[in-house]
């Protein structure tokens, strides 16, 4: 009997839901964050996060007053941080249309327990991202002018400029995750509103569900509408930052004007991206005993997926070197010498060690599943893959004239922007898990061992010791999701 | 709203009454016209053609256009001295008014504030009526040199008591005419002519013709007049 567990061990991965829990008591878990009054620990940082969003709100408020002035900007340097922290907040949002939509569609079943929670963190991360393409206009109120909207003035977008496309692919990539995400929380809202003591809980839940029943054909349209949109946004995990990349590809500064541009953005996007879901997670599991749901399986495969894309933005640095030399350019060459020796050799060296270097640790099992080295090494992947935005942007310092060249310093109004931008985005992720379900509840359900049919739990398990190891792999490899 | 509600024995069960139903029937054509009608009325009631068109302010003289350039047909470009060489066509010294009315109505109460400014010193504050913004660069005499008529953007001054802004001056009245100028090229010499008809009366044969002599290419770039 002792071999014979040891080998199903082997066989078959961990069920995704530990703790022998009950349908019942996945969502006594769950509900129990948003009913239980708020805790001293979120009241604290909800009160950090609103200092930063202070900050922002300053910032930008700052800025509008003044105009874009205030920032570092100057020629040869006249893209700075603003686009680096949007580049950096869209690539964040990647991982969650990844979880959400192309993992859905791969039946990856480990997606149910995070995928609400990265889908947050995506339509979160293009809001901040979104506050940079705003604020840098200057006059924000003529922000209108960037869509094609027929006036008087004979005003009308150049659509051969990726700026443009830009503009229509985080427009689109916001609304269909937006989508995506209420369409996947209107059973659990349902769930809230049955549950819901106060009368204000009971009105909200009650609109937001949109009259859920959880019948039969509520259930047949949820789960079209459902494979529907994981079908739209699954071209956008590569169409987005594919778009972002062409603002510098498209260009024809030394540096940027390159082919492996779209891919590479796209692994980086993906790679920072899980690296904050394991930021996010790590904490949120423990601080709401959520361990049962997010288990130290999910924590590892995320992390596996950090290693290959990490690895898959390291070839992108080092095929940009090689290109640069085997292109015999003078300019190409010079502005990756530069890069790794030049005047910003320190964000380049940043970027190395954390986006190539210190990931290779989750090679180990051992580091892979604890929990603090996840934490500690995806707040390096989250330093370096800023460093790699910062550093591809600062490829504008030294260009083509060397009587132009110039140092580019950030002043406390770039920070301010950046720093805020945090703040707004804990802000309304502690909103967001204090508010609604941060596990998808439904869904869950679905892929716990006591979901399949033939799962033979609940205290008669000797009796049926045989047939305990088929029905564990039906419940995480078969079925249908649902 | 009073059907029991087995998750929450507390609670009545959440149901949206039945008008509900209807709300995506009713808000489909909200939604398909409210932007084209919002789009309708700032294109008309947003643009200079409404705010601006018609603008005649009181001015510190009971000047007139119509008798000065109508009725005794003095040339534009004997006050308007700039507009041929510069930027700004100008507005006249008190010196000018003084050539003719040192003798010509020298007594007239209506011309008491041009003689109490050429004995002062202080110029007549004349108020604007036309007015691009600082950031379009318009330059009267590279439109005067090729040609435009000045009633093309003025309208007809010569039949003006008071003068009013009879076009927009708005981006895209001014992109009208860079993509089109052959509606509005005259021979030269003819610019301040007022009522100019074009030979046989077809102005675009007239305008094509000059266009392509004189190779007039007006920039519709952003950079043509935001410099």
């Amino acid at each position: 009997m002792a071999t014979h567990d040891s080998q199903s061990e082997t066989i078959f991965p961990p069920p995704l839901v530990s703790g022998n829990h009950t349908f019942h008591s996945v969502t006594e878990a769950v509900c129990s964050v948003v009913e239980a009054p708020p805790s001293k620990g979120w009241i604290a940082s909800f009160l950090v996060a609103l200092m930063g969003l202070g900050i922002l709100g300053i910032s930008v408020g700052w800025l509008i007053w003044e105009g874009t002035g205030v920032w570092g900007l100057n020629q040869p340097v006249s893209w700075g941080l603003a686009i680096v922290n949007f580049v950096f907040w869209v690539g964040i949002g990647h991982a969650g249309t990844l979880i959400s939509a192309i993992l859905f569609l791969f039946r990856q079943k480990w997606r149910t327990s995070i995928n609400r929670f990265a889908e947050a963190m995506t339509i979160f991360a293009v809001m901040c991202a979104l506050v940079f393409p705003t604020i840098h206009v200057g006059r924000v109120w003529l922000l209108y002018w960037a869509l094609p909207i027929p006036n008087q003035m004979g005003m009308w977008p150049n659509f051969k400029s990726p700026l443009l496309w830009d503009v229509f692919a985080v427009s689109t990539y916001f609304t269909v995750s937006l989508l995506f995400w209420f369409t996947g929380l209107i059973p659990d809202l349902a769930t809230l509103r049955d549950r819901a003591k106060s009368k204000v809980a009971y009105w909200a839940y009650g609109i937001a569900s949109l009259g859920w029943r959880g019948a039969n054909r509520h259930w047949q349209n949820y789960e079209k509408a459902y494979l529907i949109l994981a079908g739209l946004s699954a071209p956008l995990v590569l169409s987005v930052h594919t778009i972002v990349s062409f603002d510098f590809a498209v260009s024809v500064i030394p540096g940027w004007h390159t082919t492996i541009f779209p891919p590479y953005f796209v692994a980086g996007a993906i790679f920072s991206g899980f690296a904050m879901v394991i930021t996010l997670a790590v904490p949120a599991r423990k601080i709401f005993k959520l361990e049962d749901f997010i288990t130290v399986r999910h924590i590892e495969n995320m992390n596996k997926i950090i290693l290959t894309t990490g690895m898959m933005v390291g070839y992108a640095y080092a095929m940009e070197f090689f290109i640069a030399w085997y292109s015999a350019s003078e300019y190409e060459s010079y502005t990756f010498v530069n890069r790794a020796f030049g005047p910003y050799a320190w964000a380049y060296w940043i970027m190395v060690s954390c986006n190539v270097i210190t990931p290779q640790l989750f090679w180990s099992k051992k580091i892979r599943t604890n929990m603090t080295w996840s934490f500690i090494l995806s707040i390096f992947v989250n330093i370096g893959m800023w460093f790699e935005r910062f550093v591809i942007t600062m490829s504008l310092h030294r260009d083509f004239l060397p009587s132009a060249w110039d140092y580019y310093t950030p002043t406390m109004w770039d920070f301010g922007c950046f720093i805020g931008t945090f703040g707004l985005f804990f802000t309304l992720f502690l909103l967001f898990l204090k508010f609604l379900p941060s596990i998808a509840i439904a869904e869950v359900k679905g892929v716990m061992p006591q979901a399949d049919p033939h799962w033979e739990g609940y205290g008669h398990h000797g009796d049926h010791g045989h047939e305990a190891q088929p029905a564990h792999a039906t419940a995480d490899k078969g079925g249908h999701h649902g | 709203m009073s059907t029991p509600n087995p998750g929450n024995e507390g609670k009545p069960l959440f149901v949206f009454p039945a008008f509900h139903n209807r709300v995506p029937l009713l808000l489909a054509p909200v939604l398909a016209i409210a932007p084209i009608a919002v789009i309708a009325a700032v294109w008309y009631w947003f643009s200079p053609w409404f705010t601006d068109v018609g603008y005649q302010p009181e001015q510190p003289v009971a000047y007139s256009h119509k008798l000065h350039a109508g009725d005794l047909a003095i040339d534009c470009r004997y006050c308007h001295v700039g507009v041929e060489k510069g930027a700004h066509a100008g507005v006249p010294p008190t010196q000018t008014c003084m050539n003719c009315h040192t003798n010509v109505k020298k007594d007239s109460p209506y011309l008491l504030p041009v003689r109490e400014s050429w004995a002062s010193g202080k110029p007549v504050e004349w108020v604007r009526i036309h007015k691009t913004p600082d950031y379009a660069y318009f330059d009267h005499s590279i439109h005067v040199n090729a040609a435009i008529g000045c009633e093309s953007c003025h309208g007809r001054i010569d039949q003006m008591v008071e003068v009013w802004q009879d076009q927009p001056l708005s981006m895209g009245w001014c992109l009208d005419c860079h993509k089109a100028p052959e509606n509005h090229l005259r021979p030269k010499g003819t610019s301040t002519v007022m009522g100019y008809t074009p030979p046989g009366g077809d102005q675009l044969a007239l305008g094509e013709k000059i266009k392509k002599e004189a190779r007039i290419n007006p920039p519709i770039n952003c950079s043509g007049c935001h410099r």
